[in-house]
This record gives structure tokens, sequence and C-alpha cells, in this order.
């Protein structure tokens, strides 16, 4: 078969057009490699790894309704209480009222929901800007929720709860039987569950991506270049593997993280391969456009919000269960991360561009550096000043691209 | 009678138009010259290079103002010489008042510190001058657009204007506020002040013109004294007198049943509640037919579109559509594109296109339900509807993944078809779906079009040039101020009669 290698300069101009991809994934190893360093090896420990994403699972879960809220050209100031108050709100039901668990979190998430129909009203319906709309929301929430716990801390939950957020899931097989493997690379246990998705999951990747491939070949669509292709897997799936390795010889698979590597796929695929993700980011990049195109506007926007409060819910559930207690405090200044790692990620203000794996990957970066920095000892003053010029230095990357391809 | 103004041979090139060719135009002192000339005839050029937003330098010829030579550098030099243009839109801002706006950039501060009372002063004084009665602190948001532009002009006073260019000053007024204004005209003449008045509408030029200046295609054709008695045929003829030079591609004519109906079609303004600016439109296409929808700027066919589909403009709108026969519901979007109706938006870039999506992307926007299956798109099957149209159409570009906003307007115009073909509409309104593309990629365009009515769609076509109408059309209505002021078989049309059924209303 004869081959359509690229020249240089078509690579060239590729890695120039994808810039931001790489530039991304590539600042993500570094970070990491750079803090594995300076902590003397502590960062990737079995015992951080998992830290790290108990630590930041409810980032990343808020960043993916924050990336199709700025998606479709707006911004949502208030997940950080809304997350505190449905935190708040659980607790109240949990421990004064003595509700059922499983009543609490479904009451939880469709308040969520509730939360954000009515700040989504104003912003769809009365096209009143959703910076203002979410603001007052911000307030209005961590109000609330210091109304609800009178100012105290309400807590400790049920064993069951805390599941959610500190329970790791059941390895497929007893202990005995892969204690042969642990002993083999000196750990004290060996979680096959965990190894094993780690390699499902790599390997869907690249099936998917060959897949891919081959569709665009049919349509003689010059895709990535074969080498770039291949690179780029290679250090995914070589990270995912090493992840997964690290997990399985400490206490297996976070609930969490399944809970978070199931909503990635689901937005993944929504925002990317469905009509109504397709609506969204014709919506951000045009709305006049889409309204005329027969696309219901106001109800995309509406629903984003819809959406948002929902996963706001859930991460105030998750952060509710990891603290154990509920309090005044809780999801302070949080929205200001999240919206941060999306646009880390290469979302634009303007809306209509933004991809969940970029808010992801921008909330490992965040992620990474408050966990690498806390290591180090490095004081809360300098870590925000250092988030704060990453967050600065992301997006005019970002804006210097763009004025040189245009 | 003492020249105050000569413009000689001025010459304005853009890539690849030559917008204005060898224009010369004088003007007496204490005079109002009218200049006359079809959309894009480059009335507006001309005076953009009198009063330096084009510099001197970026264009060729000279031009005397008052005794010497002149060379604008920018808008504010030639302000500084007494010459002020008030343009089509207006450029004060709404949310500041009156007074404020008559001063703005020219505020009457002592080191930097407002003096009100002579801001204030002063105004009313302006206003006196204008006719208006208005309080100087009344918000410009406020006030009508009749008001709005004699607010502009008290403004321009404030400058000791000594000549004073207004582009079409009534376009947007209502018959009584554009007499106010003709007579405001008159009344400055009387105090010295020279005018030159943009317009197409030959009444008003006659009313307030002392000579006339006829640009077409860049040039100017001819110069008329109105002293002495005006032809409105010879202006009409010498407006619109260009070569047929354009061609048209070959059709059959074979009009069928009715596909769509229109009857007494009212349309309100959105904002100002009190202005009807559709009234009372009937009008049909039928099958395999080409209509067109002739009118100058202003004259709201676009508001006439959009309100029709699925209400995208417009309050309070009443009237009926019929498609084959069956009263539709276009009240929204969707429902219209379901209804089989689609719009082709004049402003392709902010109404038409997700600039920076690719091809694929805007080809399947208003119909992802042909590309997908419970939601969920086949990404195959897109790339090969994209793929078609890109062929059908002869798209020019390297794949459908490009970019749309790095394609030419003529290639952008046939992805915005795409679009709408792709949604299979039993008529398609197409508004200046020629407007800033070239000559070659217009023939496409026609092709195009000239095979969709061989399908059996209706077509509606609006279009501000009417060589295109005549040479597409099977019937034209000719439409003015919201209404249709005739309709004409092709056989019967031409373009002194369009003209003069909008400039006689």
């Amino acid at each position: 078969m004869p081959s359509s290698e690229p020249t240089e300069t078509g690579l060239k101009s590729y890695l120039k057009a994808h810039m931001r991809e790489y530039g991304l994934l590539f600042a993500l190893i570094a970070i990491m490699v750079f803090f594995q360093i300076v902590t003397g090896g502590t960062l990737m420990r079995p015992v951080n790894i998992t830290n790290l994403f108990l630590q930041n699972s409810f980032i990343i879960i808020m960043a993916l309704g924050m990336l199709i809220v700025i998606v479709s050209g707006n911004i949502d100031l208030s997940v950080g209480s809304v997350m505190g108050f449905i935190g708040a709100f659980s607790a109240v039901m949990i421990v004064e009222w003595n509700m059922p668990i499983a009543v609490t979190i479904p009451v939880a998430l469709v308040m969520g929901g509730l939360i954000g129909a009515a700040q989504g009203y104003w912003v769809a319906y009365w096209k009143i800007p959703s910076f203002i709309v979410t603001l007052a929301g911000m307030l209005v929430f961590r109000g609330a929720s210091l109304w609800l716990l009178q100012g105290q801390s309400v807590g400790p939950f049920p064993g069951g709860f805390q599941l959610l957020s500190t329970g790791f899931v059941p390895d497929i097989l007893p202990r005995d039987a892969t204690s042969g493997i642990a002993a083999a690379l000196g750990s004290r246990n060996f979680n096959v569950l965990a190894m094993g998705v780690g390699v499902a999951a790599a390997a869907t990747i690249v099936w998917l991506g060959l897949r891919d491939r081959a569709r665009n070949a049919a349509y003689g669509i010059v895709g990535e270049p074969v080498k770039f292709f291949w690179a780029r897997n290679a250090i995914v799936l070589g990270a995912l593997l090493f992840l997964a390795f690290k997990l399985a010889t400490f206490r297996g698979l976070p609930n969490v993280l399944v809970t978070m590597g199931v909503l990635i796929v689901i937005y993944s695929f929504v925002t990317q391969n469905t009509v109504i993700g397709r609506r969204i980011y014709a919506l951000g990049g045009n709305e006049k456009a889409a309204k005329l195109s027969g696309i219901k506007t106001e109800r995309l926007t509406f629903l984003a919000f819809v959406n948002m409060g929902v996963l706001a819910a859930l991460a105030g559930l998750i952060y509710a269960a990891r603290l154990n207690t509920a309090t005044p405090k809780a999801g302070f200044a949080l929205e200001l991360d999240v919206i941060a790692a999306v646009f880390i990620g290469g979302a634009s203000m303007s809306g209509g561009s933004g991809k969940i794996v970029g808010a992801v990957v921008g909330a490992f970066i965040m992620g990474v550096m408050n966990n690498g920095m806390s290591i180090m000892g490095i004081g809360i003053d300098y870590q925000q000043i250092i988030k704060g010029l990453v967050l600065l230095a992301a997006v005019i990357f970002d804006v210097y691209n763009k004025q040189k391809q245009g | 009678m003492t020249t105050l103004l000569e413009m000689r041979e001025i010459t304005k090139e853009f890539p690849g138009v030559k917008a204005l060719d060898r224009v010369s135009l004088s003007v007496a002192q204490g005079e109002i010259h009218a200049i006359c000339g079809e959309n894009g005839a480059g009335k507006s050029t001309l005076m953009k290079v009198l009063s330096g937003i084009y510099p001197a330098g970026s264009y060729d010829g000279e031009i005397y103002y008052d005794g010497a030579l002149a060379q604008f550098k920018t808008l504010s030099d030639s302000e500084d010489r007494g010459i002020v243009i008030i343009h089509q839109e207006l450029a004060l801002v709404p949310q500041l008042s009156i007074a404020e706006n008559i001063f703005l950039g020219n505020e009457r501060a002592k080191a930097g510190v407002m003096q009100w009372q002579e801001t204030y002063g002063r105004t009313e004084a302006l206003l006196a001058k204008v006719g208006l009665r208005d309080n100087p602190g009344t918000l410009v948001d406020s006030i009508g657009v009749g008001k709005q532009q004699l607010v502009e002009i008290a403004k321009a006073l404030s400058k000791d204007v000594k000549l004073l260019i207004l582009d079409e000053p009534t376009a947007a007024l209502q018959e009584n506020d554009s007499r106010k204004l003709l007579d405001l005209m008159l009344g400055l003449k009387a105090q010295g002040v020279t005018c030159i008045i943009i317009s197409h509408k030959l009444n008003e030029v006659r009313y307030v013109a002392d000579t006339v200046t006829v640009i077409r295609d860049g040039m100017a054709v001819s110069r008329l004294d109105a002293r002495k008695g005006l032809e409105e045929d010879q202006i009409v003829r010498d407006m619109v007198g260009r070569d047929m030079s354009a061609r048209y591609p070959e059709r059959e004519r074979h009009a069928g049943d009715i596909v769509m109906q229109v009857d007494d079609w009212n349309v309100w303004h959105p904002d100002h509640a009190e202005r009807q600016v559709i009234h009372n439109i009937s009008m049909n296409v039928r099958a395999g037919e080409v209509v067109g929808i002739a009118g100058l700027m202003g004259s709201g066919r676009t508001e006439l579109a959009m309100s029709i589909f699925g209400k995208s403009w417009g309050r309070a709108i009443s009237g009926q559509v019929k498609l084959h026969g069956r009263p539709a519901d276009l009240s929204q979007v969707d429902r219209a594109i379901d209804a089989g109706l689609a719009y082709v938006t004049e402003d392709r870039k902010s109404l038409g296109l997700v600039l920076d999506e690719t091809i694929r992307f805007n080809t399947t926007l208003a119909h992802l339900e042909g590309v997908s299956t419970k939601g969920v798109l086949a990404e195959a099957r897109e790339t090969e509807v994209a793929e078609r149209y890109r062929q059908a159409l002869r798209t020019r570009t390297p794949s459908v993944m490009q970019q749309v906003g790095n394609l030419s307007g003529g290639n952008q115009q046939k992805v915005v078809l795409a679009k709408w073909l792709f949604t299979e509409p039993e008529v398609l309104i197409l508004d200046e779906p020629t407007r800033g593309i070239d000559v070659g990629a217009k023939y496409e365009i026609y092709s195009i079009i000239n095979d969709l009515s061989a399908q059996g769609k209706g077509v509606i076509m609006i279009s501000s040039e009417m060589p295109e109408l005549l040479g597409m059309c099977d019937r034209i209505y000719v439409m003015n101020e919201g209404a249709f002021v005739g309709e004409l078989p092709a056989a019967e049309a031409s373009q002194e009669r369009i003209m003069s059924l909008i400039v006689n209303e």
C-alpha cells in the first residue's frame, strides 16, 4: 500500500496547527516529571497517586459541566457555592433527618439540577449575562449553606456514605490468589482489577484511534501524521499503564475514580459524537447562525446550566463524603479552580471551542501542581501566585498561537 | 458663485475592484448638491475619500477645498476644516444625553472638568436651530430616529460646519420626519451652509437640490442643474443604464403550481413598538419559479424574509403563510425548516456560518437528524454528505475538514447553500446571494439557482443588483418602505421601470 507520509513541512504545519493539544500533554508530563524529581519520588508513590485522584475528583467532575457551559458561551461562578450547599443539604438530610443514603443521593442530585435550572432560566430566556446571574448564585448559595448548617460543621456520616468518595472497588480475585504477584513486585498486594481496567482502557483507546484513522483515510481526510499518532498513543498508553500499575500495588480502583472515568467517557462522547453536543458548539461558535439553523439556543443554554447544577451536586456529595463532614466553608473559591482548569485545557472565553479531554488534563495540571507544591512544603501564598501565573501563561500561549496562525 | 469643493479625477481601488474611476465633483458655495446612484455605485466611497476616512495618498486625484489643495489624513483633519459627514448609521451613544452626545470629543471643559452649564446652554441654542425642543439632558436612547438625525445635525453645527454631508438621511425616517429634515436643510442653506445629500429618492432630490451628480459603477455619469427643472426619467436612466455585461445562465422557464402563498403579512419593529416595518404584503411562489424582490437597502426585504422564516425578526407578526395550499406553522425556525423553508442569510459571516468550524460541521448544521441515529452522529455519513455537496456545488477546498473562515466569499456562500440544500427545502429564500463575491463565482451561484428551479423548487431571490434580478427571475416584486409597490413579469420588467416604481412610491 502506498503510504501517504506527509512531507517535513506537512509535519511542521500540522504541529503548528495542533500546538495546543500537544503542548498541553507535554506540559502535564513536564510538570509531573519536575515534581517527581523535586519531591524525591513522593509524587508518584502509589498512595500519592491514589490521593491525587481522590483530591481532584470533584474538580474534574465539575470541569466537565463547566466545559459545556463555557463552550456554550457562558460561565458559572456559583459552582463552588452550590457544591458546598449540596454537601450541607445532604448532611442535614442524613445526619439530622436520618434519611437513608439511597434517598439522599438522588434528592441531592435533583436539587442540584433545580439550582442549575433556576440560574439557567435567567441566562437563557431573559438574556441576563451568566456572569451576573451566577455571581448572584454564588452569594446566595454560600449564604444558604451557612444558614442550613447554622455556621456549624455537620457530621460524621454513616460508613456507607463515605464509600462514595473513599471506598475502593473490591478486586475480582481473592487476595491469596494474587499474593504471589505482589511478592514478586515487592508490594503488599496486587489488584488485578485495577491493572485489568488499565490495560482494557489502553487497548480501547488505540482501537478507537485506529478506527478513526481508517475512516478518515477512506474519505481522503489528512489526519494526524502517523508518527505523531503513535508517539502520542505511546505516551498516553504508557501513562495509563503506569497509573494502573501504581493503583494496583496500593488498594486498587477508588470508587470515585470509576465514577469520574465513566463520566469523562460519557461527556467526551456527548460533546464529540452527538447531535446535542454538536449544537452546543454551534451555539457558542455563532449563536445567531445556530438559531437561524433551527437550533433552540435558549433551551440548550438552559440545559447546560441544569447539567452543571447536577454535576456540582455530585461533586458536593463526594466532597462531603471525603471530609466526612459538611462545613460552611466547603467549596469556597473552588469555582475558580474549575474555571481555570477549563481555560488551561484550551477552551475559549468567547465560546465554541474546547474539549472534555483538555479540561480534564487542565484539571490534572492544576491538581499535580497543588499536590506537588504541598509535598514540597511551599506555602499557600506562593502556591496561589504560581497557579495564577500558570493560568495566565496558558491563555497567552493560546492567543499567541492563534495570532501566528491567523 | 464661488466653488467651495472641487474633487478632480478621484480614483480609488480596492483589491480587485475599482470603486471610483476618475470621478469629478464640483460643489458651489451655499448650494445643496445631491449625489444619486444605486447601492454600490460608489457614493459612500467618494464621501469617505472626501472626509479623510480613506486618507490622502490611498487614492488618486486631487481635492480642492475652500480654495486650497486639501490632503486629509484622518476624519478629524476634515472636521477641523468644517466638513462634517453624517452617516446612515448614526454615530450617537444611546446611553448618553443629547448634550453629552453633541459635545462628545469636543467637551466643554476647563482643565478636564466638565462645564455643565455651558454644555447645556449651548446645546439648547443648537437644538433650537434644528427645531428640537427636547431637554438637553434627555437620553438619546429615548428619542426617535428622526430626532436622533436632528441631534446629529446639531452636533455638526456645534463644530462650525461649512460643508455638511448627509448620507441617505431619510432612509430610516417616516414621511413627516423626512419633510422636517429637508426643510431644515433648506434653512441651513439660507444661513450659508453648503450641503451634500446622498439619496436615491428623487422626490426629495427635486425638493431640496440645486445640482445633481449621478454616479454609476464608480463613475460620474452626469451632472444636472436642478434649478432648471429635473427630468426624473433622465436621472433614472443615468442611475441604472449600465450595459448588461454580466451573463446569466440559460434556464427553461416552467412555473408549476403555487408552493408558497403569503397573505396580509404585517410586522412591527422589535424595539420600536410603534413602528410598522412590513405593511400588508401578499406574495406567492410557484414550483420551479424564481421570484425576485427588488428594493433599495432599508426597504424591508430582509425583515420580510426573516419574519416569515420562523419569526426570526420583528414582533406582533400577523398574516398567513400557506405551503401547497395548506396553512403552515412557521412560528419557529426548526418548524419552518421542517415545513420545507430555507433562508440563506444576507450576512453569511455573522448569520450564516460558524467560521471557526469546518465545512462538514457547517454543511450538516441545519439538518443534523439526517446524519445521526437516535441523537448519535454518524461521522462517516456526515463526511459523505459534506463531500457530496462539495462536489455538486464545486466548492474549491482541499477537504471538507477545512475551516470555513479560510474560504473565499464565493466558496463560503456555497457552504451556506449546501447547508440549506441538505434540509431539502421546497422553497428557498436567498437574501443577496451574490453579494461580495466575484463574477465567476456569481455565475456558478446562478447555475445552482437554475438547477434548483429545474428540480421544481420555489426560489425567492432578494437582491440589490437589478441586472441580476432581471437576468434570473420569472417575476419581480418591487418593494419600498415595507410594502410592495409593484409586481412585474420578467418580460415587462426593466431597470427603469423598477426604479421609477421605487422613486415614485
